[in-house]
């Protein structure tokens, strides 16, 4: 029996969430005695990319190189992975949770007979059943789920376990799968991408901008910020409604659910459903002229002042630092 | 056109989460309910796409008798009638079963649910639907129409978006800006009281996975403030102590 792992990769470069997967599922391997961990990558991503699995825990990485498998698409993507699940011999696959990640994952459950639990944040406790700890209520609450299935997926949430960066090398094995006309139902007509931008929900650092920022022109100072802390940017859902920022940049409840070590929110005044995408995140920096936003409450540092005044210090701050 | 929305009864976005029974329950106590914020873009779509081609929209919920007044409130804003499976939704693919079921025996031809629902934030009741009725999925699905039996959407993906189009039927996980919700009028209402409003009984019982406890965060210490005339300070604490930088 061994532990599968689906990777997802992005402009060339494996995910480091999907790389914390691998890292899970070392340790999950390591405490439960579930023999090898085993990533797998779809379509066209370079050897050396894969071989990060590695480092990260893996004892071997597959690769099934068919280039139609590079874009994201859903059927395919499950077809794929429960043919090598079945001829591994699989009993769990581990994958990090995203909306691609999810939806793969939902297929295969009902195509493995296996039991899926999404948003995983711990091991699993196996004293007595087998129980895992996931976070529901976007963030507000954890449920301790006891899993019936011999064959189990576990979505884990980002930043929920350590990446492992000591692992041996692992051998990377090419691999091919038959796919059907079936699996390619959607056909994809055009992508709209922003290159070279670091993604905001993988991000380690990220800086947000609210409605106190008054204009998309004042930006900039968002911008310079982020620049200088290697961190991408977000915004409040007003903010990507009136149409000041894209839409994939909207963090919260109804928006993108960031996980990173520092969140830095200017000029946001922290109503519960923003709150409900950053409450996984390490260590919170609120800027609000405001002293009673209630962000304020959910920070862990905090600047009582205008954004126009501060965010220019802090950058020039940031980079005094360095 | 045949179209089925999927909808979920969860706690309103602003509310406070408690647990009782020794933490086995969820505390209804002085929680509003509401259509899942994604489920209602999914039916604010759905009521257009029927203004725009005719035809008829169902929408469907698994959950016990409290969950009705949100099928009323979708039944206002614009579906025909409502089906209701009459269980308690714990497990994802029991629910799953429960939709597939329905769909298979109606042969609808655009499913749309929402990306995720708030309370579970599963994501996965539309991949397994589509994959128990051997139908393709999609999500999260920002941008649907219809040209004859071409469907025309646009997903996002991390960092921006892709064009897809697919054939009828099938199913998507919608999100904004597909729609914008919609608020029902006083007809709507009206007219809701009297819309047929089924409630059939589950198919299956098979459950993949239980919740044994719930568990809340523990609680935040207080804010450490900074002089906005000291920035330099609030970098050496995020350097220093909180080592973030
Ligand atoms: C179902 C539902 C789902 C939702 N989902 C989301 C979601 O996912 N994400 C989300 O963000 N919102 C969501 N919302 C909206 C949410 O309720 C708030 O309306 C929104 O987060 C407010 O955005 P804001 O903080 O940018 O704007 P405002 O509430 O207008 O706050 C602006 C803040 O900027 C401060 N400010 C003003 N000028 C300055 C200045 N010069 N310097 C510094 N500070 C300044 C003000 O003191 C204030 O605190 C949702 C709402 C509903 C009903
Ligand atoms: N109990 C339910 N009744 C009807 N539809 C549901 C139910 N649970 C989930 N769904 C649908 O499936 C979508 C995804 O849910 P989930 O997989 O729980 O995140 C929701 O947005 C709804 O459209």
């Amino acid at each position: 029996m061994s532990v599968l792992v689906y990777l997802e990769h992005a402009d060339g470069a494996v995910k480091k969430s999907s790389l914390e997967a691998v890292s899970y599922a070392k340790a999950l391997s390591d405490k439960l005695g579930a023999g090898d961990v085993v990533a797998v990558g779809l379509g066209s991503i370079v050897n050396d990319e894969l071989a990060k699995a590695g480092t990260a825990g893996a004892s071997k990485v597959l690769h099934v190189s068919d280039e139609r498998l590079t874009a994201g698409i859903i059927q395919a993507h499950a077809s794929a992975m429960a043919e090598v699940y079945k001829n591994v011999g699989a009993s769990t696959l581990v994958l990090a949770k995203s909306s691609l990640g999810d939806a793969v994952a939902a297929r295969l459950a009902v195509k493995l007979n296996a039991a899926l639990v999404s948003n995983v944040v711990e091991l699993p406790e196996t004293s007595a059943g087998y129980q895992v700890k996931r976070s529901i209520y976007t963030g507000k609450a954890f449920a301790i789920t006891e899993v019936t299935k011999e064959h189990k997926i576990l979505a884990v949430k980002k930043n929920a376990v350590d990446l492992k960066t000591d692992g041996a090398s692992a051998a990377v094995e090419a691999v091919s799968v038959n796919l059907s006309d079936a699996d390619f139902a959607g056909k994809i007509t055009a992508t709209d991408k922003a290159e070279g931008d670091i993604l905001l929900p993988e991000a380690d650092v990220v800086v947000s901008g609210g409605r106190g920022l008054k204009g998309p022109e004042n930006w900039g100072m968002i911008e310079t910020l982020a620049k200088e802390l290697g961190a991408a940017t977000g915004c409040s859902k007003p903010v990507s409604d009136i149409g000041w920022r894209p839409h994939h940049e909207h963090v919260g409840q109804t928006g993108v659910k960031v996980a990173p070590t520092l969140y830095v929110a200017v000029g946001i005044s922290g109503a519960i459903q923003h709150l409900a995408g950053v409450n996984s995140s390490k260590c919170i920096v609120v800027i609000n002229k405001d002293p009673e936003a209630p962000f304020f409450k959910a920070a862990d540092y905090g600047i009582v002042g205008d954004a126009f005044e501060v965010l220019p210090k802090l950058t020039e701050a940031v980079k005094a630092l360095k | 056109m045949k179209i089925l929305v999927c909808i979920t009864h969860v706690p309103d976005t602003t509310s406070k989460i408690q647990f009782t029974d020794n933490n086995t329950k969820f505390d209804k106590n002085g929680v509003q309910f509401i259509i899942g914020p994604y489920d209602d873009y999914a039916l604010a779509r759905a009521v257009e796409l029927k203004e725009q081609l005719g035809g008829s929209l169902t929408v469907l919920n698994v959950g016990e008798a409290d969950t009705e007044p949100t099928l009323r409130k979708a039944l206002a804003i614009g579906a025909d009638d409502a089906i209701r499976v009459n269980a308690h939704p714990t497990d994802s693919l029991f629910v799953a079963n429960q939709i597939a079921h329905i769909a298979k025996s109606n042969g609808y031809e655009l499913i749309l649910m929402g990306r995720e629902s708030i309370d579970f934030n599963g994501g996965m009741v539309h991949g397994m639907v589509g994959e128990i009725l051997g139908m393709p999925s999609f999500s999260p699905v920002m941008k649907l129409e219809i040209d004859g039996d071409t469907v025309k959407m646009a997903r996002e993906i991390e960092g921006g978006k892709e064009q897809l189009e697919a054939k009828l039927p099938l199913i998507a996980g919608c999100q904004e800006p597909i729609a914008e919700w919609k608020i029902p009028n006083m007809r709507g209402i009206m007219s809701a009281r009297t819309k047929p409003l089924q409630v059939v009984d589950p198919v299956s019982d098979e459950v993949a996975t239980s919740v044994s406890n719930f568990q809340l965060p523990p609680a935040k210490g207080a804010v450490k403030l900074i002089d906005k005339d000291n920035v330099e300070e609030l970098v050496k604490l995020l350097k220093n102590e909180a080592k973030v930088l």
